[in-house]
């Protein structure tokens, strides 16, 4: 059996590139696609420890579950804010959005 | 985990329940009478909202000591905790709907409807006991908040404030989901109180060697909790979300998000899930300084903001400061202390962003300047932004007063003296830029001076509502701070 560390590692990892992501993409579509990776990556935290830790309870993938059910909810909400930034600015870059500042 | 879902299950999700069935109402309202007059659907949510809030109150007394045990599979804790919470967000909910009445563009369905739904998953996050639970009651929350912020879609400041506030709080919900599954991870478990058992009998086969990893997941769940309640260094949204939502909104959310906001950190925090909450771990040093620094970024920041609404945002990364003072003392004393100023100070904000919405539609901006000459212009209005600020600086007879005052008081008799000189120090300097507030309202000239400001009668109502309760709780506070004292003790009965 593959140990556990390699899917909490890889997890990690996924987790590293959306926090990049998050913070140094410009377009408003990869730091959605960023947020993503960062849900993904707990999901499959959640998977995994499901899985070695507790196999006979399925709180974990339940959990999982829930999780792609918002990660959907929220991606909607997010592609609508989106379309309505890109309707008022002809623009979907983030550092565009200077209106609101000191 | 027992499968039989009693009456009393059901009982205590009544006040969310009704709420969802309110949001449906007002949904489909406009569809369902073609005739109704734009007013109508934000009456039916102020007047829904209030029978929802009588109907919680009064099934709080039928209720049965055992309701305060965990339900729902150890989902929902039907506590005094949960009511002292459900009356703040309820009470938000009409005040809110009831200065939004008369707004042309907030007169839909749809902006009802977010806020009902954003209102039940506030009251669902202060009651779950449960991981699974209060990230899909925050989620609820956070995401009706991010089309709220962003309601006015052909107004640029309001898309981009939308735009930012789901970017940042994607983000941080995303961190603190981590830090979750990592608790999962080394518990096995998600229910707070059954991982903070654990934690406290150091049962379970948890290793020293995972300390470190009880940290990270402490850590980041706080970078979700800390959105929430805007403090220092998770601010940086406030500022520009507050300035471009729709004011009202503004309003709903500096109070309601940020209650939801401490509720779920009293649950996480002192449940001892992440650790047992004393002065002795790393975390609470952690708590300490992000108050301290939230207090001074704060107020510091507030007094150079010409714009109202970006003030009273920094403000409100000051009142996240003052609050967590209350929650490191990790006593009921402090945690009701809180749970009492998150109360008055629910109503102190929204009567500010009341006012302010009414003086911004008629002059078409929110700049202090606009707010010139305007005790003339309309004596009353003027008066309510009066005792608000008043209110939010901490002076008598005023609720803020009182609600500093218990809070300082519980850090005192923990030793913390040091951290209530600090909150008594920042106090004075708020008291400068509250002040600057009136300087502008009583005094400067204005060229329309004698031309009152319009103001429709439901938001008399609101504002007059919020003032009356803001000296109320400001002269007779004893019995809303004995409430609030018990219903503290409820986040610390570790049974269950």
């Amino acid at each position: 059996m593959i140990p556990m560390s390699w899917y909490l590692i890889f997890s990690a990892a996924l987790f590293a590139i959306g926090l990049y992501g998050v913070m140094a993409r410009r377009n408003a579509i990869a730091i959605l696609m960023s947020v993503e990776l960062l849900l993904n990556a707990v999901n499959i935290n959640l998977v995994t420890f499901w899985r070695y830790r507790t196999p006979d309870r399925s709180v974990g993938l339940a959990w999982a579950v829930f999780v792609l059910a918002v990660a959907a909810a929220e991606a909607a909400v997010g592609l609508a804010l989106i379309i309505s930034v890109y309707r008022n600015r002809d623009s979907v870059i983030a550092e565009e959005l200077d209106l609101l500042r000191n | 985990m027992s499968p039989d879902v009693t009456l009393e299950w059901g009982m205590a999700l009544v006040p969310e329940l009704l709420l969802l069935l309110l949001m449906m109402l007002v949904l489909f309202y406009n569809k369902l009478k073609k005739s109704a007059s734009p007013r109508d659907v934000g009456l039916l949510t102020a007047w829904g909202a209030f029978a929802i809030l009588l109907t919680a109150v009064a099934l709080s007394f039928s209720a049965t000591p055992a309701s305060a045990e965990a339900m729902w599979g150890g989902m929902i804790r039907g506590d005094m905790a949960t009511l002292v919470f459900r009356v703040i967000f309820l009470s938000a909910l009409i005040i809110t709907a009831l200065l939004s009445i008369d707004e042309e563009r907030l007169q839909r369905g749809e902006y009802y409807a977010l806020l009902i739904s954003a209102t039940m998953g506030f009251s669902l996050m202060a009651a779950s006991s449960d991981l699974i639970m209060l990230y899909v009651a925050l989620e609820t929350a956070s995401i009706s908040s991010y089309l709220l912020a962003g309601f006015y879609v052909d107004k640029e400041l309001s898309v981009e404030a939308g735009m930012k506030y789901f970017v940042y709080g994607a983000f941080a919900t995303g961190v603190m989901l981590y830090g979750m599954s990592l608790l999962y991870g080394i518990t096995g478990y998600t229910n707070i109180y059954t991982i903070g058992g654990m934690v406290r009998a150091n049962a379970g086969g948890i290793s020293p060697e995972l300390n470190g990893v009880f940290l990270i997941s402490a850590v980041m769940i706080f970078v979700g909790f800390g959105f929430k309640i805007s403090a220092v260094p998770l601010h940086f949204w406030t500022p520009d979300v507050y300035h471009g939502s729709p004011t009202p909104f503004t309003g709903f959310l500096s109070t309601a998000s940020k209650a939801a906001g401490f509720a779920v950190i009293f649950r996480v925090f002192t449940s001892g899930a992440v650790g047992i909450p004393n002065d002795t771990s790393f975390w609470w040093a952690m708590l300490v300084a992000i108050a301290i620094i939230s207090m001074i970024v704060g107020n510091f920041a507030a007094i150079s903001q010409t714009n109202i609404k970006r003030m009273l945002a920094y403000s409100s990364i000051a009142q996240a400061g003052y609050l967590l003072i209350g929650v490191v003392t990790f006593t009921a004393e402090g945690a009701g202390a809180s749970m009492f100023y998150l109360l008055m100070y629910a109503f102190t904000n929204i009567a500010a962003f009341g006012v302010i919405a009414l003086v911004a539609k008629d002059a078409g901006a929110d700049e202090l300047t606009d707010f010139n000459g305007m005790s003339r212009r309309s004596p009353y209005l003027a008066l309510i932004l009066l005792f608000a600020l008043l209110s939010l600086s901490g002076i008598p007879p005023t609720a803020g007063f009182l609600g500093k005052f218990f809070i300082f008081r519980a850090a005192v008799e923990q030793g913390l003296w040091w951290l209530a000189l600090i909150g008594l120090l920042n106090a004075f300097v708020a008291l400068y830029y509250y002040l600057s507030v009136l300087k502008y309202v009583y005094l400067y000239p204005t060229d329309k001076e004698d031309v009152p400001i319009p103001v429709s009668r439901s938001a008399w109502i609101g504002l007059w509502v919020s003032l009356i309760v803001i000296v109320y709780l400001g002269v007779f506070a004893n019995s809303a701070y004995e409430w609030t004292q018990e219903a503290a003790t409820a986040f610390f009965a570790l049974s269950g």
